[in-house]
């Protein structure tokens, strides 16, 4: 099976601070990491590979510092590595970059070798629109599900496969065809570690392992439909959330509060 | 011997104290008549809780007065039984004496009510670019009760214990008066070490009731490595390679599949790898990120020549979380894996661990029992877990007391101590006995008798005083 996996290079602290007059991320001296919930992502592809054969290949869009975390996945086990690096895709929205990442999977495809799978992570920690699985999905013509817990081939069958997916208060579960996009959740697996041995056996090949594409390389060259000039939005303001701590007590009877404190984490899920 | 509580003392320690804060009867709640695990349990005749050393000194000296014993407790999370009132009387509680009180960023120190939790501490010097080293695994205990059993934890490797960040303690004595121990001073040698005698002492000299702790600038960049071995042999001599192989680990922790498998089922969360038998968990830190990667790289390098299966980085926080949480889980994960069980925390010299954990692996065998052990491979301090598994009350006690035995006999045989990091307290006091030999009980009991002369405070814990 042929899987490739989106990963987004993201700062390594929690506590990124926003420039309160250009409402920029301040990204100065902030080590980089992979987004977290890629690697729940990844670890399900690897997983799926290890069981039906294949290759897994990471992709993602940025500066060539990115390629760090193309080389942390395959550390991770990954087979190879994409970068989208252009300065015409600079400034892409949510939208510009669904397509930027859509044109990339099918430029990698050829008459005889399909992409037969799509995953992403639920969201990214520097952006957290939850939307570019689901519009890449759009733009590639494929059937797709978010929140994705669990995924296996379906028995008896090479082309479809059967998830579990959590819709709020819901479970769904579903057999899904091939080729197809799956989104996964946060925390559905314990994703590998980086190996050791593996970085020493690839660190000589990585030129080889990592590919960098171009607008050039993909089919639709056309620059209006990426980056600034691709983007259907633009971004009017950023700030940081306000804090929101919720705090409450329950005071009087202690059998009472304790029936209280339950339902209330039951309502959270939390039980 | 000693005098029991009537309504008199009541009343009058409802003098010093408010009432609220002098406890008896079913106002005590059974936590405080034991601790997390030694089986010693006790009630006091009466708990109060103090606010300041004017309060603790106030407590004391009525108690001096009139012969009470008096029971340091902090959030009674030890494991020995010290903070359990095995003669009845006082139990005073530190727990609400829990602020800083000051961070002195000239002299690196800060500056703590001793019931300040060990991770309040930690998350309050890491707020202020600062590292207050010293890492139990039991991050609710409070600094009180860490300096009271000098307690260790997984970064002594690199830089020691609690007694290395000790620099002052103001301290209640038996009668009350006041003392003020060391200093901001770097250096002192000024006569015998008086605070050095406290760190350690499981209340049986003084109150602490603040402490100046030591700080080092925070490390800036920190990775860990998990490392499988095919066999905890080999995971084991790797560890004086490591040792002396100049990367300077923060960290060198050994675990085995089993235990980790436990930590599994109790968190309910996978651990990054599971497939091999022995597993090294290393950190290294440092002010930059070259030159921790140049000290794992060899350290990397080195453990792979000595047959580990690979080595993989934690470096993220994301990472690091199921790694360090299972590992911070161990005890209470083995505790949950059986009905009762009882521990023995000793230190053998670090070449010595592997052949420690050999004769437990044949003791387990010989006795029929199961005893699953953790710890700080760096060090030399393992955590060895004695698990009853429903066997009749009999039995238990009968194979308990033989692995004891022979498990601190063999630690002695190795030049090893009774405890690493736990203390002694009620619990282990027959086996400090045993492999320390008389004459070094007796000095103890004598610098007892310079501070306690009334042996009032936590009596009989450590060694049994004489009649």
């Amino acid at each position: 099976m042929n899987i490739v996996v989106c990963i987004k290079q993201v700062p390594a602290s929690s506590n990124v601070k926003v420039d309160p007059v250009t409402g920029v991320l301040i990204r100065d001296g902030i080590e980089s990491k992979m987004n977290p919930y890629d690697l729940f992502a990844l670890e399900e592809a690897l997983s799926l590979r290890a069981k039906v054969g294949g290759s897994v290949k990471v992709i993602t869009m940025g500066p060539n510092a990115a390629k760090a975390v193309l080389t942390e996945a395959i550390y991770m086990g990954a087979d190879e590595g994409i970068l989208i690096s252009d300065r015409r895709f600079g400034g892409a929205d949510v939208l510009a970059t669904s397509y930027t990442l859509s044109s990339a999977i099918r430029s990698l495809e050829t008459e005889d070798r399909k992409v037969d799978l799509v995953l992403c992570g639920k969201q990214t920690t520097d952006g957290d629109t939850a939307q570019v699985g689901a519009e890449m999905a759009e733009y590639l013509d494929l059937p797709q599900y978010s929140n994705v817990r669990s995924l296996k081939l379906k028995d008896g069958t090479n082309d479809a496969l059967e998830i579990v997916s959590l819709l709020g208060t819901d479970i769904l579960t579903a057999d899904i065809q091939l080729p197809c996009v799956l989104c996964t959740d946060a925390e559905i697996n314990t994703p590998r570690l980086p190996s050791y041995l593996r970085k020493c056996a690839v660190d000589p090949k990585l030129d080889e392992l990592i590919t960098v594409l171009t607008l050039d390389d993909f089919i639709d060259h056309d620059p209006t439909h990426y980056g600034l000039k691709g983007s259907a939005t633009s971004v009017e303001r950023i700030f940081p959330p306000d804090k929101n701590e919720e705090h409450s007590f329950l005071t009087g009877d202690p059998r009472e509060s304790t029936r209280t404190l339950v339902e209330s984490l039951k309502t959270r899920k939390l039980l | 011997m000693y005098h029991k509580l009537t309504q008199e003392d009541l009343d009058a320690l409802r003098q010093i104290l408010p009432k609220d804060r002098v406890l008896t009867g079913d106002e005590i709640l059974s936590d405080y008549y034991h601790d997390e695990l030694s089986g010693t349990e006790a009630e006091p005749e009466v708990l109060v809780f103090v606010l300041s050393t004017e309060e603790a000194s106030a407590v004391m000296r009525y108690a001096y007065e009139h012969d009470i014993p008096v029971t340091t407790r902090g959030a009674g999370t030890g494991l020995v039984g010290a903070a359990v009132a095995v003669h009845g009387g006082i139990l005073l509680c530190t727990s609400k004496m829990n602020h800083i009180l000051e961070l002195d960023e000239d002299n690196l120190t800060v500056t703590v009510e001793p019931g300040v939790l060990l991770m309040e501490l930690a998350a309050y010097t890491e707020e202020h670019g600062y590292l207050y080293p010293p890492d139990p695994g039991e991050k609710t205990a409070t600094i009180g009760g860490n300096i009271s059993t000098n307690a260790g934890g997984m970064r002594a490797v690199r830089y020691g214990v609690t007694r290395d960040y000790v620099r002052a303690l103001t301290v209640v004595l038996a009668d009350g008066e006041v003392v003020h121990l060391g200093g901001k001073v770097v250096k002192n040698s000024s006569g015998y070490s008086l605070l050095n005698l406290m760190i350690g002492s499981e209340g049986t000299l003084g109150i602490i009731t603040q402490a100046t702790l030591k700080l080092l600038p925070l490390p800036k960049k920190s990775i860990s490595l998990l490392i499988p071995f095919p066999s905890m042999d080999e995971a084991l001599d790797t560890v004086p390679f490591l040792v002396r192989s100049g990367t300077n680990p923060t960290a060198i922790e050994y675990m085995s599949q089993d235990v980790i498998l436990y930590a599994q089922d109790y968190l309910s969360k996978k651990f990054p790898d599971t497939a091999h038998e022995a597993y090294l968990l290393l950190t290294y830190d440092g002010q930059t990120p070259e030159e921790v990667e140049h000290n794992y790289s060899e350290a990397c390098k080195l453990v792979i020549e000595h047959g580990a299966i690979d080595a993989y980085f934690v470096d993220t926080d994301e990472r690091k979380k199921p790694v360090w949480s299972a590992r911070g889980a161990f005890l209470e994960a083995i505790k949950s894996s059986t009905d009762e069980m009882d521990e023995c925390d000793v230190v053998v010299p670090r070449k010595r661990i592997a052949d420690f954990i050999k004769f437990t692996h044949q003791l387990a065998k010989e006795q029929n029992i199961r005893i699953p052990s953790f710890g700080h491979a760096g060090d030399g301090n393992l955590h060895v877990y004695i698990c009853r598994d429903g066997l009749p009350e009999e039995t238990w006690k009968e194979k308990l007391a033989i692995c004891f035995e022979k498990m601190y006999a063999l630690a002695g045989e190795y030049g090893g101590q009774v405890s690493g990091e736990h203390g002694i307290g009620y619990a282990k006091r027959p086996y400090l006995a045993e492999l320390l030999g008389e004459r070094p009980i007796r000095l103890m009991a004598g610098i007892k008798d310079a501070f306690d002369p009334k042996h009032l405070l936590n009596p009989d814990k450590i060694f049994k005083l004489k009649e």
